[in-house]
C-alpha cells in the first residue's frame, strides 16, 4: 500500500532550487493565490507580484535608489511649472505578440482604469490628472476631457491639476499600465471585470515575462518574453509563483530547498535564522506604519486626554524586542521615517506616570470608573500577540481593563467602515514613496479616516498648501506642521513602522530589500554553486 | 433474587440486580476503573486550579517568553511567558464544560426527540426518523461552520450548534429503547391505570432506559471535545483570551519544532481525557450489556 | 432493488433542495460582503460591482435566479476569484479532494479490517487488546494533533517524508492519507472485530473449525462476508466524516483541495462558492450513503427483504 502511495506521487524528486538554478527558473513564495492579474482590477500584494512580472509601465523604479528610470517610456520632458508631462515611447517597446506600444494604448487603458463601471479600487492614483476624478466618480463622462492625450502614437502628454513631485513614481504603480486594448475587447468590453482575456494562451502583456501556466492554488509559472524592449537585461528564464498562505508551511519549503524565496518569516524562527553565518534573512523597513484607529466620537475615547493615556502606556520597545523580535521599528506617528528625507515629528515616548496623571485628569484615576474598552482586529495571530500584549500592558500601568476581540477579515472591514468600534487596528502601506500618501489619510471625508478627526486647517496645509509648496524643504516643514497638529490630537496610537522578512536562498542575487518591497525581477541572478548551509537545529 | 409472593413491579426487581450486577462488571474492567478515576483527577484538577497553580492564567512575562519546562513552571511557558500548566488547567474548565453541556444539550433533544418517535409508533414515527436520517446524512461540518461565521463566535452558539450535530445518535438510540420496553408488561398496566402517555414516558419508560443513556452520553462527551478543539482550531471555537484545549494544541503546533512543550502538554491533556471517557464509556457498555440499535 | 433505488433519490431531492435554501439565506446574513475592502470604495464603484453580480436585486430574485443557474448545472462566479466559476474551482479541487479521500479510506479499511479480524479471532488475548488499544488512540487523538506530530517525527527530526504540498514530491501524499484515515481505521477496526465476534461465535463457524479449518480459511471463506457488515454500512458517515476531516487535513499539509477552499470561503464570504461547495457535498452524501446502504443490502441477505418491504 504503501509503495502504491510512493509511485503514485509523481514529481521529479529534485529539489526545485538545485533543478531551478541549473535551469534558470526562480522558485518564488507568493503569499496568497491571486485573485487575479488584471492590473486595473487587482489590489493586492501577491497579485502585484504577478502583475509586475507580466506588465510594465512608463518608468520604473530602481530597486536599489527607488528613482524612476525608463520602462515603457525612454524619456520624458516635465514643464517648468511642473503640471506637464510628455512621455516619449521607446520605439522597441513591444507587446508580447510584437505589435508596437502606442499612445493611443495608453490612453484607452486609462480610460478603463478611471471608469467607475470599471470598478477599479486604485483609480485615485491616477486622480492627480485633470479631470480625472470628476470622471471617475461620474460627474463627466467625455474622457476626451481629462488630461492625457496621445500626440502621436509615440508621444503621450499628461495634464496635471498641481505640481505633483511624485507623479512619476506613479507610473510604475500597475494601476496605471497599459493593456492591449484589441486582446481585452476580443473577450469583452471595456469595462466587463475579469473576463477571459487574463487566461494563459489569451492574454497579451509587455513585460519581461509571459503568463505560461496558471494551475489554481498550486502554481503558477511565467517564461521570458522574447518581446520585451530590455530582454538582454534578463538573466531568468522564467519564475514559478506558489501560493503560501501559511508562514510556517513556507519556512518548511524553504528548509528543503523547494523555494529560493519566501514571503515571510515566522516570527519564531527568526533567531535562529540570524544566528546563521551568510544568513538567508533579509529584513528591512518597509513603507507602512502599524496602528489602531481611535474612534473620536465614541466614549471614553473621545477624551483626548485619555486618547494620550493609552498611547503613553505603552511600552513599544519591549514589544517590537519581545513579541516582534527585534523585527520592527517602534513608531511614534503615522508617517514612517526617512520617507524620501521626510522625518515625522515625535511627541511622546514611553510615560507610565504621565499617562497615569492625564487618565486621573480625565476621570479615572487608576482605572477607577473606567467604563471599559474594546480593541477590535481582525483575525490573525500577530495581531492577537500585539493585542494581547498591549491589553496586559493597560492593566498593569493604569489599571484600566480592556476585552480584546477578533473579526475576520471581511467582519472587520465593515466594522470599521460602519465606525462600530472603539479602537481598531490598522495598518497602512504606502502605494508611494511620499509623507502625503500617509497625511491625507486623515483628510476630514477621506475614505480611509475612520477615526473622526477632521480639522479644517489640516485639510487646508494637506490639499492646498503643501502641492502649491515652492521646494521640497517647504513641502516638508508644511507636512511637519500638519503632522504635529494631527499628533497632538492623537487620532490614532502608531505602534510600529513595518519591515519587509523574508527568506532568501544564498544562491540568488539582485533582490534588493527597499522601502517599497518592490520586486525587480530584470535583476535577479542566480548562482548555481551556492547551496543553503543552515547550522543544525 | 427471591420471589416474594406480594406483587412487585417487574421493573424494580430487574432495576436492583441490574444495576449491581453491572457496578461488580465495571469494577471487575480494570480499563475502566483507570478511565474513571483518571477523569475524576482531571475533573478535580481543573476545578481546582486556582489552588493549584500560583499563577493567573492570563499573566505574561514578556520579557521571559517561552521556556522549557522548569521547577518554576511545571510545563514550560508560552511565548508571552504565560505559566502553561495554568492555562492547561483553565482551559480544561472550558474543553470539560463544552464537553459536558453540548452533551446536555444533545441529550435533552435527543431523548425527547427518540422516545417521543418510539412510543408513538406509526406515522409519527416514521416521520420524526425520516427526518433524524436526512439530518444523519447531512455535511454538518459545513453547517457548523457557516454558522460560526455568519452569527459570530459566541459560546451558547457553539454549545448549541455542536448540541445540534450529536442529537440524532441519542435519538435513535432511544427511539429503539422506547419501543422494546414499550412492549413490556408495566407499560401496559400503567397505561391501563388511565396515566396520560406524557407521564409513562417520564416516570416509567424513561428511567428504564437510562442503561443505555448513561453509555452514550459517556461516548459523545469525547466526540464534542473533539468538535470543539476542531473548530478552535479552525479559528471559529473558543476566542482568546478564553483558551481551551483545542486552542492550546492549535498553537502549540504552529511552535512544535522551537518549543515542542506547547503542542505536547495540551495534547496529552486531551487524548487522555478521551481515553479516559472512551474506557469508562466501553466498560459501561459492557457492564450494561447494551447493544446498537438493536434492530 | 431498482424501487428502493428510486425511492431514495426521490426523497433525497428536497432534502438537498432545503439544504441550498438554507445555505443560500445564511450565507446572506453574514456581516460583511464580499466587496469590503480596506482602501475605501467610491459608491459608485462599490454600486457598479453589486449591480454586475446582481446584489442590488431583490434577495428573492438573486434566489430564484440562483436555482434557475444551478438547474443548467451553473454554480455561478466565485466572488474571490473573479473569472474563475465556481465549477472551475470545485474543478481543480476535487480530484485532489478524492484522491487524499480515497487513500484514507484504503488505509482504514486495510488497517482497520485487518485490526478487527486479529483482534475478533483471538479475543480478549494480546492478539486482542494490541490492536484495540491502538484503536483507541486513534480515536482519541485528533487530527489536528496527530498531523503535526507525524510532521514532527517523519517530515522533520527523520526526514523520511515531505510534508506539504500534493504531488509535488514523491511520497508526500502518505502523511496527509494517514492522518485523515487514522481516525476512522481506529472505528472500522472497532466495527469489524464486533461485526466478526457476532458472527464467529455462530454455530456454522463452530463446525468449520472443528473440522480443522485454519483461522484464514475460515475468516475469508465464511466470516468476513457476514462480519463485514456493519462496515460497510459505516462507510456512509464515514464519507461525510473524511470530507469533513479533509478541512483540517489540507490546511495542515496545505494542500490544494476542496475542503481549504471551502474554509476559506466562508471566511471570505465568497457567496456562491460557499453555496456551489455545500450543495455539490451534499449530494455527493447522499449519493454515497445511498451507495452504502445498497452495498450492506446486497451482502446481507437479511437486509434485502427489509428494503423491498420498506414503504
Amino acid at each position: 500500500m504503501l509503495l502504491a502511495l510512493t509511485l503514485t506521487s509523481c514529481g521529479s524528486g529534485e529539489k526545485n532550487v538545485v533543478s531551478g538554478n541549473q535551469t534558470g527558473y526562480l522558485h518564488y513564495g507568493n503569499g496568497a493565490e491571486p485573485q487575479g492579474i488584471d492590473p486595473h482590477l487587482v489590489t493586492g500584494v501577491p497579485e502585484s507580484h504577478i502583475v509586475r512580472a507580466l506588465f510594465e509601465g512608463l518608468t520604473v523604479k530602481n530597486p536599489i535608489t527607488l528613482e524612476p528610470e525608463p520602462g515603457v517610456a525612454e524619456r520624458w520632458e516635465i514643464s517648468p511649472d511642473g503640471t506637464v508631462y510628455t512621455f516619449f515611447i521607446n520605439p522597441r517597446a513591444k507587446w508580447s505578440n510584437g505589435e508596437q506600444i502606442t499612445a493611443s494604448d495608453y490612453v484607452w487603458s486609462w480610460e478603463r482604469a478611471l471608469h467607475p463601471e470599471t470598478g477599479s479600487l486604485y483609480a485615485y492614483m491616477l486622480f492627480p490628472v485633470v479631470n480625472a476624478e470628476k470622471f471617475a466618480s461620474g460627474t463627466i463622462d467625455d474622457f476626451a476631457e481629462v488630461g492625457i492625450k496621445s500626440l502621436d502614437a509615440g508621444t503621450l502628454r499628461v495634464t496635471l491639476n498641481a505640481p505633483t513631485p511624485y507623479f512619476l513614481q506613479l507610473m510604475d504603480h500597475y494601476s496605471t499600465f497599459a493593456v492591449h486594448p484589441e486582446t481585452v475587447l476580443k473577450f469583452g468590453g471595456m469595462n466587463d471585470r475579469f473576463t477571459s482575456w487574463t487566461r494563459v494562451g489569451n492574454i497579451v502583456s509587455n513585460g519581461a515575462f509571459t503568463l505560461k501556466e496558471w494551475s489554481l492554488n498550486r502554481q503558477i509559472k511565467v517564461e521570458k518574453n522574447p518581446h520585451y524592449w530590455d530582454r538582454s537585461s534578463v538573466t531568468l528564464e522564467g519564475v514559478y509563483f506558489y501560493p503560501t498562505e501559511n508562514v510556517v508551511s513556507e519556512e518548511r519549503m524553504f528548509r528543503s530547498e523547494q523555494l529560493h524565496v519566501t514571503q515571510g518569516v515566522p516570527l519564531g524562527k527568526i533567531p535562529s535564522y540570524r544566528a546563521v553565518e551568510n544568513s538567508p534573512y533579509v529584513q528591512a523597513p518597509y513603507l507602512g506604519t502599524y496602528y489602531y484607529l481611535i474612534n473620536t466620537k465614541k466614549p471614553p475615547v473621545d477624551d483626548v486626554r485619555v486618547r494620550k493615556a493609552l498611547s503613553y502606556a505603552i511600552d513599544r520597545e519591549k514589544l517590537t524586542r519581545t513579541v516582534l523580535r527585534d523585527t520592527a521599528i517602534p513608531a511614534y506617528s503615522i508617517t514612517p521615517p526617512d520617507t524620501l528625507g521626510y522625518n515625522p515629528p515625535k511627541l511622546f515616548s514611553f510615560d507610565p506616570e504621565q499617562a497615569r496623571a492625564l487618565l486621573a485628569e480625565a476621570g479615572y484615576p487608576e482605572g477607577q470608573n473606567w467604563p471599559g474598552l474594546e480593541i477590535t482586529y481582525n483575525t490573525n495571530d500577530d495581531h492577537r500577540k500585539i493585542a494581547v500584549a498591549v491589553q496586559q500592558m493597560w492593566k498593569d500601568e493604569l489599571g484600566i481593563d480592556v476585552s480584546i476581540t477578533n473579526q475576520e477579515w471581511k467582519v472587520y472591514l465593515n466594522t470599521v467602515s460602519q465606525g462600530e468600534f472603539q479602537v481598531a487596528r490598522r495598518g497602512w502601506i504606502g502605494d508611494y514613496v511620499d509623507a502625503n500618501n500617509f497625511l491625507d489619510l486623515f483628510l476630514a471625508n477621506g475614505g480611509n479616516n475612520n477615526t473622526g478627526y477632521a480639522n479644517a486647517e489640516f485639510d487646508d496645509i494637506i490639499l492646498n498648501q503643501a502641492p502649491k509648496a515652492a521646494s521640497r524643504e517647504e513641502r516638508y516643514k508644511l507636512f511637519y506642521q500638519a503632522e504635529t497638529m494631527m499628533m497632538r490630537e492623537m487620532p490614532i496610537i502608531p505602534f510600529y513602522t513595518y519591515t519587509s522578512k523574508r527568506l532568501v536562498h544564498p544562491s540568488v542575487t539582485g533582490i534588493y530589500p527597499n522601502l517599497m518591497d518592490s520586486l525587480n525581477l530584470k535583476y535577479v541572478r542566480l548562482d548555481p554553486t551556492q547551496r543553503l548551509d543552515l547550522i543544525p537545529e | 433474587m427471591s420471589h416474594s409472593p406480594v406483587e412487585v413491579a417487574d421493573d424494580e426487581i430487574e432495576a436492583s440486580s441490574l444495576w449491581r450486577d453491572a457496578r461488580l462488571r465495571l469494577q471487575k474492567n480494570h480499563l475502566a476503573v483507570i478511565g474513571a478515576a483518571a477523569l475524576t483527577i482531571m475533573i478535580l484538577a481543573v476545578s481546582l486550579a486556582p489552588w493549584i497553580s500560583p499563577y493567573e492564567y492570563d499573566a505574561q512575562n514578556l520579557d521571559l517568553g517561552a521556556t522549557a519546562p522548569s521547577a518554576a513552571h511545571w510545563f514550560g511557558t508560552d511565548i508571552f511567558g504565560r505559566d502553561l500548566l495554568t492555562q492547561i488547567l483553565y482551559g480544561g474548565r472550558i474543553s470539560l464544560a463544552v464537553g459536558f453541556i453540548a452533551t446536555a444539550v444533545a441529550l435533552l433533544i435527543g431523548v425527547s426527540w427518540g422516545s417521543v418517535a418510539g412510543y408513538c409508533g406509526g406515522r409519527i414515527d416514521a416521520a420524526m426518523m425520516r427526518f433524524v436520517d436526512v439530518l444523519y446524512a447531512l455535511p454538518f461540518m459545513i453547517f457548523i461552520i457557516l454558522l460560526m461565521v455568519v452569527f459570530g463566535r459566541n459560546i451558547i452558539l457553539l454549545f448549541l450548534a455542536i448540541g445540534a450535530v450529536e442529537w440524532l445518535t441519542m435519538a435513535r438510540i432511544m427511539r429503539t429503547q422506547v419501543q422494546s420496553l414499550k412492549q413490556k408488561e408495566f407499560v401496559e398496566a400503567a397505561t391501563s391505570t388511565g396515566l396520560s402517555p406524557l407521564v409513562i414516558l417520564y416516570r416509567h419508560i424513561i428511567p428504564n432506559a437510562v442503561g443505555p443513556m448513561i453509555v452514550y452520553t459517556t461516548l459523545t462527551i469525547p466526540s464534542v471535545m473533539l468538535l470543539e478543539a476542531f473548530l478552535s482550531f479552525l479559528g471559529l471555537g473558543i476566542q482568546p483570551p478564553a483558551t481551551s484545549w483545542g486552542l492550546l494544541i492549535s498553537y502549540g503546533a504552529e511552535t512544535m519544532e522551537e518549543y515542542p512543550w506547547l503542542l505536547i502538554f495540551p495534547g496529552a491533556a486531551l487524548t487522555l481525557t478521551l481515553f479516559s471517557l472512551n474506557f469508562l464509556g466501553d466498560g459501561l457498555r459492557d457492564a450494561l450489556d447494551v447493544r446498537g440499535s438493536k434492530d | 432493488m431498482l424501487k428502493f433505488i428510486l425511492l431514495r433519490v426521490i426523497q433525497a431531492i428536497p432534502v438537498v433542495l432545503a439544504v441550498i435554501t438554507v445555505t443560500f439565506f445564511l450565507v446572506r446574513a453574514a456581516p460583511g460582503g464580499p466587496f469590503d475592502s480596506e482602501k475605501a470604495v467610491l459608491p459608485e464603484v462599490k454600486k457598479a460591482l453589486e449591480a454586475q453580480y446582481k446584489l442590488d436585486e431583490p434577495l428573492t430574485d438573486q434566489y430564484l435566479g440562483y436555482l434557475a443557474d444551478l438547474a443548467d448545472g451553473d454554480l455561478g462566479p466565485s466572488f474571490k476569484y473573479p473569472g474563475r466559476s465556481v465549477n472551475e474551482i470545485l474543478a481543480s479541487g476535487l480530484p485532489v479532494t478524492a484522491e487524499l479521500g480515497f487513500y484514507a479510506l484504503c488505509f482504514a479499511l486495510f488497517i482497520g479490517v485487518f485490526a478487527g479480524v486479529l483482534a475478533a479471532l483471538r479475543p480478549n488475548t494480546r492478539q486482542d487488546y494490541m490492536p484495540m488499544g491502538m484503536a483507541m488512540i486513534g480515536i482519541c487523538m485528533p487530527s489536528f494533533l496527530l498531523g503535526p506530530i507525524l510532521i514532527l517525527v517523519f517530515g522533520i527530526y527523520l526526514e523520511w517524508l515531505p510534508i506539504s504540498g500534493w504531488g509535488d514530491l514523491p511520497g508526500d501524499k502518505i502523511l496527509p492519507a494517514i492522518t485523515l484515515g487514522s481516525a476512522y481505521a481506529a472505528y472500522i477496526a472497532r466495527l469489524s472485530r464486533a461485526g466478526m465476534l457476532e458472527i464467529l461465535s455462530q454455530d456454522y463457524i463452530r463446525t468449520a473449525r472443528a473440522k480443522g479449518a485454519s483461522d484464514l480459511r475460515v475468516v475469508f471463506k465464511h466470516a468476513l462476508r457476514g462480519g463485514l457488515i456493519p462496515v460497510i454500512a459505516f462507510l456512509g458517515p464515514a464519507f461525510a466524516g473524511l470530507l469533513a476531516g479533509s478541512f483540517v487535513v489540507e490546511t495542515i499539509f496545505q494542500i490544494p483541495g476542496l475542503g481549504r477552499f471551502y474554509v476559506q470561503a466562508a471566511f471570505n464570504r465568497d457567496y456562491t462558492m460557499i453555496l456551489g461547495t455545500t450543495v455539490f457535498l451534499s449530494v455527493l452524501i447522499v449519493i454515497f450513503n445511498l451507495v452504502s446502504d445498497v452495498l450492506a443490502a446486497w451482502m446481507d441477505p437479511r437486509l434485502r427483504t427489509q428494503f423491498s418491504a420498506a414503504k
